[in-house]
Formats: structure tokens, C-alpha cells, sequence
């Protein structure tokens, strides 16, 4: 099969995947407890004919598959709905704040991948040396450490002790620093295991051995031979990670009072507003989707078994 | 003329947890320019390390070259650091290895990385190395070298790998070239080729060669000298012609009575060495061979005797001199024991134990949705035979021929895309799964790579007694009894049940599975590659063990395997596959003697001969086994026949009797 007829069975994949969680999201909140239009208005003051209007209003009343269905079309025409406590549309504030998340992820990616992939490297290679024993406790702390004590670690030692950085907002690139050094720690740790363990194993390898026989440089032997060979596995890691980390800014951002949609969704949340939880989740499942494909082809990029296996 | 290559004294260790562990010792020999040497001897005699050692991989592995000197060209590599090394390897010497598929960098081309071992080497353009690599692909063979270059090793075949990997290594007109096993992983016609190839270029670039190998019948062929290893110590050395008219060390003697031929007497029982190899940890004292040797005395025991000169060679035996003069010491190469009576062959025809009728299996290729067609792999095509009870059959042919598919789906493994499978006389395909459960209590198989068809995890007796805890219910106390019967059987001891797989040896742990598969009495045991991954005195050994049981047990056995001279030893008929279909069924003795299909012909031509006064007529084949996604028309083996007419493209042969009992598919049989 050429790459293209496997990106498109990919792709085709994917949509089916976005439709999938299109119908779970709709069923998690719709068996979700607790009435959305009691949250809304206040029972003490409304009568049961206001709230009963309210609910045709809005379409509570309609059968499950008919406000599916709704919901769905609505969709397609790219309408998210409105909050139900602002009366806001969704889509625009979700595309607003979208950008500030995506950084925060981007950048927290950046440093875990960064981070993750030279100290495991380092570790393989200087296999119970001190490096290997600091890597490794380092992606000891990353993976058990929660991103909120960690998040609150870094703020009480960089800002409050220190004064280096700020300790919240979003305004500029230096507000970035902190958050995405708690996020990407995380991704740092299970990244550095990953390569760690998959470098030992490509060192092992016969084909280490032709390269050496070769006369080359260890240098070029670890970092353009196995290193490339021991990527192969991580990226599935990296993969998986950039989702961990999209549900890790829900934390991070209310840690470091930032603008983004994972404070969006934990406002949204608290206040039972569920088109905008429902479009919060939506808009990540396909953005994780999309990942996921950038990931699995970058596969056929960087081992040529996939890209021409028969 | 004076040394390319001289190693002086040379000792190994390895760093272990418990200290060092030393894997080679007292280790001298000489290779002069233009000459190629072998070192041979079983697994774990230390030849592998001895060859990383001159190149100073083993640095690489936790070794250290603890004493000696090792001279490449008068410069003492042991004194070299990585830094000067780098420059020496791959360019003054250079290596092949084993498995071709594994020493290639997965995700490079093979052109990047013939590339770049030139770059590495010399000041020279891309440009100029590229066309040095299309040159030397060409030189080594490969056809289409451009496209080759441009290709990732899993997108070339092994063959075609490893003449890849001797283009890498000659890529800087090395003096000296050290192939270790090169030809091991390959087939028979594949391995005949290989060495064609070396000899030749061994003549064209003016270098020497160190082969490492475990066969004697490539050493006879290609070495001017051989140099025999045990332990991890040289127990001799001699020219070729020396060693093999007239061994002088009691484990050459064994290593050379170890070899089967084409034409050693099937009726007695394989030579094997007794015993096996002493790991390096708890080697014996004096002698490291005394243990095995059948000529070995109280001196043999106390004293390690050194490599001696006798007789214009060298020998570590004390009694080498009379040894020779001995009578009994040149014997011939068969065993004349009795221990062994083979089945008397019965005139009246034998019953049916498996009738398969016009079998096939196919494999789609490919994902069908998107890309419209739907073509197969054509792994068995349309193959009838019969084994009779009682007998083995053997099934030979290059890999890629289906053999393997043969065996899985005549048990039942893989369902069968066509045609039938009887035994006696019922429809397997037609069973339940119930009762092909219970069918299956009758036929039983046996693996290649007896570290891998056993749980680490489990004890040997659990491991043996599984079949008997699925198919019987017996009480504990009778499955223990019939777990140590099974390991007797197997020539194990019978309290090693509660030992686990990794205490034994290869060997062993072949016993092992050969006792789990006995353990219900089936009727039936399919060996595909039982012995293949394992040393020629222990395939003896478990040769031996399964004639006995055969014997014994009335076992029917198809024997698949590649190794063709142990095939003639242990089969009554012999099938041959090529592409997915049977093109002669022989009786072991008539295939070898009057091959019919030219296939069967190049193949037997393709046997190296243990014998260095026997120069092998070469009717090797040429080329490598097409794709069986895309066969041949007519008789798929004609595009490689040299016998091939216009017929034979257009018309399939049938597959007819052509002598009593032998089949062939051929227009012009020979």
C-alpha cells in the first residue's frame, strides 16, 4: 500500500473516532445528574411554568435521540450552542481561549520531549553513572509528582522565593515558563524512561556491533543510529503524552490563574454549563485526534518498515 | 612472506558481577596475506570472541584483552586506543556477520550505509562514494545496484543482504576480512554462492580471510589452514589437507566423526561427541577436554597440555603421537554400534497415516479495500502425498519453499484454503473443534529454537507434564511418575523436573520439548527444524534420540529441515518443495544418488563436501527463490533451471512416477 492510500484509511479512522466521542460526550452528559435548568434559575423565585418554559427552550424536553439529533446538525452548521449562563456562543469563546491552551501544551511538549529524550539518552549511555542515576530520578519525580503540587512548588521557589518569574497571568512568554515546566515535567518522565529502556535495547542490537566494525564514531553510532532506532517506540509515548498534557491544563491553568480552555471547562463544570462542557470536550477529542494522526504517520517517516511494509 | 595478522598469547576476560570470567586463553596464530584460515569448533568455544577480540569489539561488551598482543601489518592493536582503532577498522579490517537481516540499520538505506563507511574512512565526495557503492553491489552481485542503494534492509532478501554486507565490508580494500558464520542463517544454495563469491574476491582485492564457522564441510572448502578451538583454547592447528587426512587432537577426531555425508551408511547411528561443551565458569581441570575425551588418562586430568608441535603441526593433546599410530583411530566416520536397529523395513505396503489431497494455502496480500485487487502469496499450492505410518518423511527446500506452511496446516494449525487432509482416512478439515481437540492427543510437534517453544517461567515438569493434565486425567502422584518415565526416556535425569528451562543446555532443552511431545503417545510428531539451531554433535545426539524413539514408540515423523545430509540420515522418503508445490518424492538413498528435478539436483550439488582432496563439481544454483506471490509460469523453477527449454515456461509438468516410488515434476528429468 503506498503512504497516501495509508494516510487516507488513517484519516477515515480518525473521523470515525471524532464521531465516536461526539456520541459518548452526548451520553455522559445527558445521563449526567442533576437538572441543568434548576442551575440556571433560581427555584426559589421561578414558578414551575417558568422553569417548564425554560426547558422547551432549550429542548430539555425532547426525547433523547431527537435532542441528538439536534445537536448534531447543529454541529455540522458549526454551532456549539450558548452557555447557559452568559448566553455566549460556544464555538467563538472556546476558539479564543484555544490558542493560549495550545501554546501551553506546545511549549510543555517542547520541554518534555526536549528533556525527556537527551537525559534518557545520556542515561542509556552512561548506564549507572551519575547521569544516569540524576536521569532517572528525575523521571522518577516527573511521572509520581501532581502537576498542582508541582505547579505550587515552582511558584513558591521561582516567584516567591527567587522573584525570577511570574507566578501568574498569560500576558507574555515569561508567564509561560512555570506552567509548562510543571505540565511538561510529567511528559518528561514517562519520556525518559521510554527512550532510556528502548536505547539499552538498540545498543544490544547486531547491527551496533557492523557499526562499530565499520569504524565509526561512537558519536555517530548512538546519536544518528540508535538514538533514531530508539525514537521509534517514544513517540508513541509522545503521542499519548500531548492528550495527558491537553487534560493537565485543566489543573495547570486554574494553578497559574491563566486564560485557556482547560480553565474554561473547570468554570464550566463548577457551573453546570453544559454546552460549553460539551463543547470544550468535543473541540479536545478532535484536536487529540489530529495528534494522534500527525503521530502515526510520523511513523512512516522515521521507520521505513511501516512506510513500505507489504 | 610475513604475517598479516599475528596474535601472540592472547587472553580475554569478560567483567561479570561475580568477578572476572575468562573466555579465551593462551590464544596464537598467524594469518599470512592472501590466505584464508577458519576457526571452528562448537558454540561456545570462544571463536566469536576470538575474532571480536582482533577487531576490539569486545571492549564494547564489558571485555578486555587482559594479556597478549594482537599484530595487524606489525602494529599491535592491543596498544591502540578507540580513537586509532576507528581508523584500522572497517578500512585495514573489516567484518561480516551471522544474520545478515540484524547487522543492518533497520531505518537507513542500504546505500547510506555502504556510503557512509567510506565517508567515514577517506576524504572523498558523496558523489564518488555513491558510485564506488554502485560499483561494489554490482561486483557483489546484487543486480539493479541503484535501486538497491536507494532500498531499506527489510526490502532485500537475506541472501542479497549479506552480499550487500560484503560490499560494506570491502568498501575500503581491507587486508584482512573476518567473516563470522557468514552463511549459517542462509540456505544451502545461498551459502554456496556466498562462498563462491568470497573466494573470488578474496583473489581480486588481495586480502586475507578469518572464517569463522561451525561447518567442517566449509572449511574444507575454502581454508588453507584451520584452526580447531575448544573451551576457549586452540587444541589445533594444521593445514586443511593435514587436519582433515589425519587429525591429531581426540576433538578434531570427534568433529570430523561428527560429519554426515551424502554418502555415510544411514543404518547406523550418528557419531556424537558425549557430553557437551563446559561453560566458562566451571571449566574442567588439566585438560578442558578430558571430561568428553574417550582416550583420556590421570596425566589428562592434572595437567593442561600445551599446543605442541607434532608432526609439522600443533596439537594440545599429550598423546597425539600415539594416538595417530593407533589403529582403531581410523576407523571411519560412522559409529558401528548396534545400539541402534532401525525399523525393518516392511515389503507389503505400509498403512496411511496422513493422505493430503491437492492442499493448498493461500495468504491475501495487502489490504483489498483500497487497492481493488486481491492477490495471494501461494504458500502451498496444490500438493498430494502420503506419509505411511511408521516412516519419516523428510520435506527439504529453500526457505520461502512452504515447508513450514505444509506442516502447520496438515495439523490443523492454519486452515487450509483447499484440498484435504486425511488421517486415517478422516477429514480433518471436517472435524469439530471438539474433536479435533482429541485428534490432536495423536499428532504433536516439536520446534527449531528450543529456548523459545518452552515458558521460562514454568518447570520442566510442568512444562512435560501440561499435555498430560489437558488430555488425562491423572492424579498427581501418576502424572510425577509419568513425567520422570518421559525424562528418562529423553536421556534426562529424572529429578530434573523441578529445575526450570534456562539451567539447560540447548540440547536439554530440545529433550525437553521432545518429551512433551511424547508424553500422550501420539502417533504422529512434526520436527520442523528440530535440530537446525544446534551443534553437530548434539543434532547427532537428538537425531539419534528420535530414531530410538521411533523405535520404540512407533512414532511417524515428518522432518523438516534444511539441513540436507540430516535429512538423508534420518527420513525413509524425502519430499522436495519449491514455491509452494512438491516437485520429487524420493526414497532418501534414490534422491541423493539420481536426483530427478534439477531443483533437487543444485540442491545436493550445493552441500559443501567435508573433504578438501574433493573439489564439489559445481552445479549450484543461480539466483535466489522468485516471490510466491508471483510465481513463475509453467514450471516455476525454470527461470533458474539450466536444464530450462520453451517447454518449460509454458507448460506445468506433472507431477508424474517416473521409477518405482519416485516422483518428479519435470519435462526433462535428469
Amino acid at each position: 500500500m503506498t503512504l497516501i492510500s495509508k494516510a487516507l484509511v488513517r484519516i477515515a479512522n480518525s473521523f470515525v473516532s471524532v464521531l465516536g466521542s461526539l456520541i459518548l460526550v452526548f451520553c455522559i452528559i445527558y445521563l449526567l445528574p442533576g437538572d441543568p435548568v434548576l442551575s440556571m434559575i433560581d427555584p426559589s423565585v421561578a414558578t414551575p411554568e417558568m422553569i417548564e418554559n425554560l426547558r422547551r427552550e432549550l429542548g430539555l424536553d425532547q426525547p433523547f435521540y431527537v435532542q441528538f439529533v439536534e445537536y448534531f446538525t447543529a454541529i455540522l452548521h458549526g454551532d456549539f450552542g450558548q452557555s447557559l449562563i452568559n448566553s455566549d456562543p460556544v464555538l467563538p469563546k472556546i476558539l479564543m481561549h484555544f490558542s493560549a491552551t495550545l501554546i501551553l501544551t506546545l511549549t510543555s511538549t517542547i520541554f518534555s520531549i526536549v528533556i525527556g529524550v537527551t537525559l534518557g539518552v545520556l542515561s542509556a549511555i552512561y548506564r549507572n553513572k551519575w547521569i544516569d542515576i540524576l536521569a532517572r530520578l528525575v523521571g522518577l519525580f516527573g511521572i509520581s509528582m501532581p502537576t498542582f503540587w508541582s505547579g505550587i512548588l515552582l511558584i513558591l521557589i521561582f516567584s516567591v522565593n527567587l522573584n525570577w518569574l511570574p507566578a501568574m497571568g498569560s500576558d507574555d512568554w515569561k508567564t509561560l515558563i512555570l506552567p509548562s515546566l510543571a505540565l511538561g515535567f510529567v511528559g518528561a518522565g514517562l519520556i525518559i524512561r521510554m527512550v532510556r529502556t528502548s536505547m539499552l535495547e538498540v545498543v544490544n542490537e547486531q547491527f551496533i556491533v557492523t557499526l562499530r566494525a565499520k569504524g565509526l564514531s561512537e558519536r555517530v553510532v548512538m546519536y544518528r543510529h540508535a538514538l533514531r532506532n530508539a525514537l521509534i517506540p517514544a513517540i508513541t509515548i509522545i503521542g499519548m503524552n500531548i492528550g495527558e498534557m491537553m487534560a493537565g491544563t485543566v489543573v495547570i491553568e486554574t494553578v497559574f490563574s491563566r486564560q485557556g480552555i482547560g480553565r474554561i471547562i473547570a468554570d464550566a463544570i463548577m457551573a453546570k454549563d453544559l454546552p460549553v462542557i460539551q463543547g470544550v470536550i468535543f473541540f479536545s477529542a478532535i484536536v487529540y485526534v489530529i495528534i494522534n494522526l500527525l503521530v502515526d504517520l510520523s511513523y512512516s517517516v522515521i521507520d521505513p518498515r511501516v512506510r513500505r511494509s507489504h | 612472506m610475513s604475517q598479516l595478522l599475528d596474535i601472540q598469547q592472547l587472553k580475554v576476560d569478560f567483567t561479570t558481577k561475580d568477578g572476572y570470567l575468562t573466555a579465551i586463553r593462551d590464544v596464537s596464530f598467524q594469518i599470512k596475506a592472501g590466505e584464508t584460515v577458519c576457526i571452528v569448533g562448537e558454540s561456545g568455544s570462544g571463536k566469536t570472541v576470538a575474532s571480536k577480540s582482533i577487531m576490539r569489539l569486545i571492549d564494547y561488551e564489558n571485555g578486555k584483552i587482559a594479556d597478549g598482543d594482537i599484530r595487524l601489518n606489525d602494529v599491535d592493536l592491543t596498544q591502540l586506543s578507540q580513537r586509532e582503532l576507528r581508523a584500522i577498522r572497517g578500512k585495514k579490517m573489516a567484518m561480516i556477520f551471522q544474520e545478515p537481516m540484524a547487522a543492518f540499520d533497520p531505518v537507513f538505506t542500504i546505500g547510506n550505509q555502504i556510503i557512509e563507511t567510506i565517508l567515514a574512512h577517506k576524504q572523498s565526495s558523496t558523489e564518488k562514494a555513491r558510485k564506488r557503492a554502485i560499483y561494489l553491489l554490482q561486483r557483489v552481485g546484487i543486480s539493479d545496484a541503484e535501486l538497491r542503494l536507494k532500498q531499506y534492509p527489510n526490502e532485500l532478501s537475506g541472501g542479497m543482504l549479506q552480499r550487500a554486507m560484503i560490499a560494506m565490508a570491502l568498501a575500503l580494500g581491507p587486508d584482512l576480512l573476518i567473516a563470522d558464520e557468514p552463511t549459517t542463517a542462509l540456505d544451502v544454495t545461498i551459502q554456496s554462492q556466498i562462498l563462491q563469491l568470497l573466494q573470488e574476491l578474496k583473489t581480486e582485492f588481495g586480502m586475507s580471510i578469518l572464517l569463522i564457522t561451525h561447518d567442517m564441510g566449509i572449511a574444507a572448502e575454502v581454508a588453507d589452514r584451520i584452526i580447531v578451538m575448544y573451551a576457549g583454547g586452540i587444541v589445533e592447528q594444521a593445514t586443511t589437507l593435514q587436519l582433515f587426512e589425519s587429525p591429531h587432537h581426540p576433538y578434531t577426531h570427534g568433529l570430523l566423526q561428527s560429519v554426515t555425508t551424502i554418502d555415510s551408511d544411514r543404518s547406523k547411528k550418528l557419531f556424537s561427541i558425549e557430553g557437551s561443551i563446559p561453560g566458562l565458569s566451571d571449566l574442567p581441570s588439566g585438560c578442558r577436554f578430558h571430561p568428553r575425551c574417550p582416550y583420556a588418562t590421570e596425566r589428562c586430568l592434572n595437567e593442561a597440555p600445551p599446543l605442541l608441535d607434532v608432526n609439522n603441526r600443533k596439537s594440545a593433546c599429550w598423546y597425539s603421537e600415539e594416538l595417530v599410530k593407533n589403529d582403531s583411530w581410523k576407523k571411519p566416520t560412522l559409529q558401528t554400534t548396534s545400539d541402534l536397529q532401525r525399523p525393518r523395513k516392511k515389503e507389503q505396503p505400509r498403512e496411511k497415516l496422513f493422505t493430503i489431497q491437492e492442499l493448498s494455502k493461500f495468504y491475501p496480500l495487502g489490504n483489498r479495500t483500497f487497492s481493488g485487487t486481491s492477490s495471494f502469496v501461494r504458500a502451498v499450492d496444490n500438493v498430494s502425498f502420503t506419509i505411511e505410518k511408521g516412516e519419516t518423511f523428510g520435506l527439504v527446500g529453500e526457505s520461502g519453499s512452504g515447508k513450514s506452511t505444509l506442516g502447520r496446516v496438515l495439523l490443523q494449525l492454519e486452515k487450509a484454503s483447499g484440498g484435504k487432509v486425511l488421517f486415517q482416512d478422516q477429514d480433518l478439515s471436517k472435524l469439530s473443534n471438539k474433536e479435533l481437540r482429541e485428534t490432536r492427543k495423536h499428532m504433536q510437534m516439536i520446534y527449531q529454537d528450543p529456548y523459545g517453544s518452552v515458558n521460562p517461567r514454568w518447570k520442566v515438569g510442568d512444562i512435560i507434564g501440561e499435555p498430560l493434565q489437558v488430555h488425562q486425567s491423572l492424579t498427581k502422584k501418576e502424572k510425577r511418575i509419568r513425567v520422570q518415565e518421559l525424562l528418562e526416556a529423553v536421556g534426562l535425569n529424572k529429578n530434573s523436573s523441578e529445575r526450570y528451562p534456562h539451567e539447560f543446555s540447548g540440547g536439554q532443552r530440545q529433550r525437553v520439548a521432545i518429551a512433551r511431545a511424547i508424553a500422550l503417545n501420539p502417533q504422529f510428531i512434526l520436527a520442523d527444524e528440530a535440530v537446525s539451531a544446534l551443534d553437530v554433535s548434539v543434532q547427532a545426539q537428538i537425531v539419534n534420540l528420535m530414531q530410538e524413539l521411533q523405535n520404540d514408540l512407533d512414532l511417524t515423523y515428518l522432518f523438516i529441515a534444511h539441513g540436507l545430509n540430516i535429512v538423508r540420515h534420518i527420513s525413509d522418503r524425502i519430499g522436495v518443495m519449491y514455491l509452494g508445490q512438491l516437485v520429487e518424492i524420493a526414497p532418501s538413498e534414490e534422491l541423493f544418488k539420481h536426483p530427478a528435478h534439477h531443483y533437487t539436483r543444485g540442491l545436493i550439488g550445493s552441500i559443501p563436501i567435508a573433504d578438501p582432496r574433493h573439489q564439489r563439481e559445481i552445479i549450484s544454483i543461480h539466483g535466489e527463490i522468485p516471490s510466491p506471490a508471483n510465481p513463475p509460469s509453467g514450471c516455476r523453477f525454470h527461470t533458474r533451471c539450466p536444464a530450462a527449454t520453451a517447454r518449460c515456461r509454458e507448460e506445468q509438468p506433472l507431477f508424474r512416477e517416473i521409477d518405482s516410488g519416485h516422483w518428479a515434476a519435470c519435462h526433462h528429468p535428469a
